[in-house]
């Protein structure tokens, strides 16, 4: 049941963020303050949870396999991969990493 | 920029592009066709990444029912991996909307940007909004004309919703084949998503000093605090860094008028 609640407000919310942009009349959220904070909320979330999920094990840091496959998916940004080669890396060091070990 | 209208109905996002190219010339029925093809090839490519979060979500003990009613409804990848990672995690419902919610906020500037462009009949509008996400924008901002702009939201719109939907299904039935995800290295498919996701937003000192300070909110308090509230918290690190970085402006421009003066 809690899974389907945070779906619920998740679909909810996301949807009215999407519509509110095509609704509102221009100039409405254009001040230069919102906008450059609409630009870096990404950048902070996606980064947190970037580190999250690499080394977050329920309530405590761990370095393991996933530390090695994100170096290995940074590696492969760096040198301009698409998208799913990106994480294809990511998925793939970290199994055989842990097919190693 | 006017309100649009001008237009053909061919034109409307609603109908099927390419149709009308009979009245074009061939120049722009080209166009046209440079246009869908380069809709089609973000559309295919992040639409397989559908996969991931299939498999990522089933992983996360969702069940199918859940997962493709996520890609279904949502369908904005960033917040559907940050819900299943925050419930995984053990997050509270609310917190893990929250986080999710949070993330789907960008849409909305999206959604304000490409309303100018598209000039969307009001009708049309609340059914566009479901594709306003980062890839239709990146298709859609740099076409050079309203017609351009429509083929390529709707193509991209369309091609990335079946196809993010279909294999979030496949990925979905193949978690539950594949057994334990994590001998997959499946585990590391949504981190290595937001990376892929953030390091194009690292333009400038601005965006980098974000994301560290950021990353380091979300471990430091990882330990400490509930599950779901580290990411949200580290969420102030924008607001933070805007402030700094505000202040530091006003000094320089004080400086700076400070020295013009004195000469």
């Amino acid at each position: 049941m809690n899974v389907w609640i945070a779906i619920g407000l998740t679909a909810v919310g996301c949807y009215l963020a999407k519509l509110l942009g095509l609704l509102v009349p221009a100039g409405a959220l254009e001040r230069p303050l919102v906008q450059r904070l609409a630009a870096l909320l990404p950048v902070a979330l996606l980064a947190a949870l970037t580190a999250q999920q690499t080394f977050g094990d329920a309530q405590q840091l761990v370095l393991d396999a996933r530390g090695a496959g994100l170096a290995a998916a940074a590696l492969a940004l760096a040198l301009r991969a698409p998208f799913l080669v990106v994480v294809g890396t990511a998925v793939v060091v970290t199994a055989g990493l842990r097919a190693l070990g | 920029m006017d309100d649009g209208g001008g237009d053909g109905p061919g034109t409307r996002v609603t109908g099927e592009p390419g149709r009308d190219t009979s009245s074009a010339t061939s120049r722009v029925a080209k166009r046209d066709a440079d246009v869908v093809r380069d809709a089609l090839g973000v559309g295919i490519a992040v639409g397989l990444s559908g996969f991931a979060f299939g498999v990522t979500s089933a992983g996360a003990g969702l069940t199918l029912l859940q997962t493709c009613a996520l890609s279904l409804l949502v369908f904005t990848g960033a917040s559907q991996f940050a819900l299943v990672g925050a419930l995984a995690a053990g997050g509270n419902p609310y917190t893990a909307a929250a986080g999710a919610f949070f993330l789907g906020v960008r849409n909305a500037f999206y959604g304000l940007r490409l309303s100018q462009l598209l000039a969307l009949p009001r009708a049309v509008r609340p059914f566009a909004a479901h594709w306003v996400i980062d890839e239709t924008t990146a298709v859609t901002l740099p076409q050079p004309t309203r017609r351009a702009a429509r083929i390529g939201f709707t193509v991209t719109g369309l091609t990335l919703y079946v196809l993010w939907n279909l294999t979030t299904l496949v990925g979905a039935l193949g978690a539950e084949a594949l057994g334990d995800t994590d001998a997959w290295g499946l585990d590391a498919a949504s981190p290595a998503v937001f990376l892929a996701l953030l390091a194009p937003m690292l333009k400038s000192t601005t965006e980098r000093v974000t994301a560290a300070l950021a990353v380091l909110l979300a471990l430091g308090l990882l330990p400490v605090l509930p599950a779901g509230l580290p990411v949200l918290l580290s969420a102030l690190a924008a607001p933070v860094v805007l402030f700094v970085t505000g202040r530091r402006k006003i000094a320089t421009t004080v400086v700076t008028q400070g020295e013009e003066r004195r000469r």
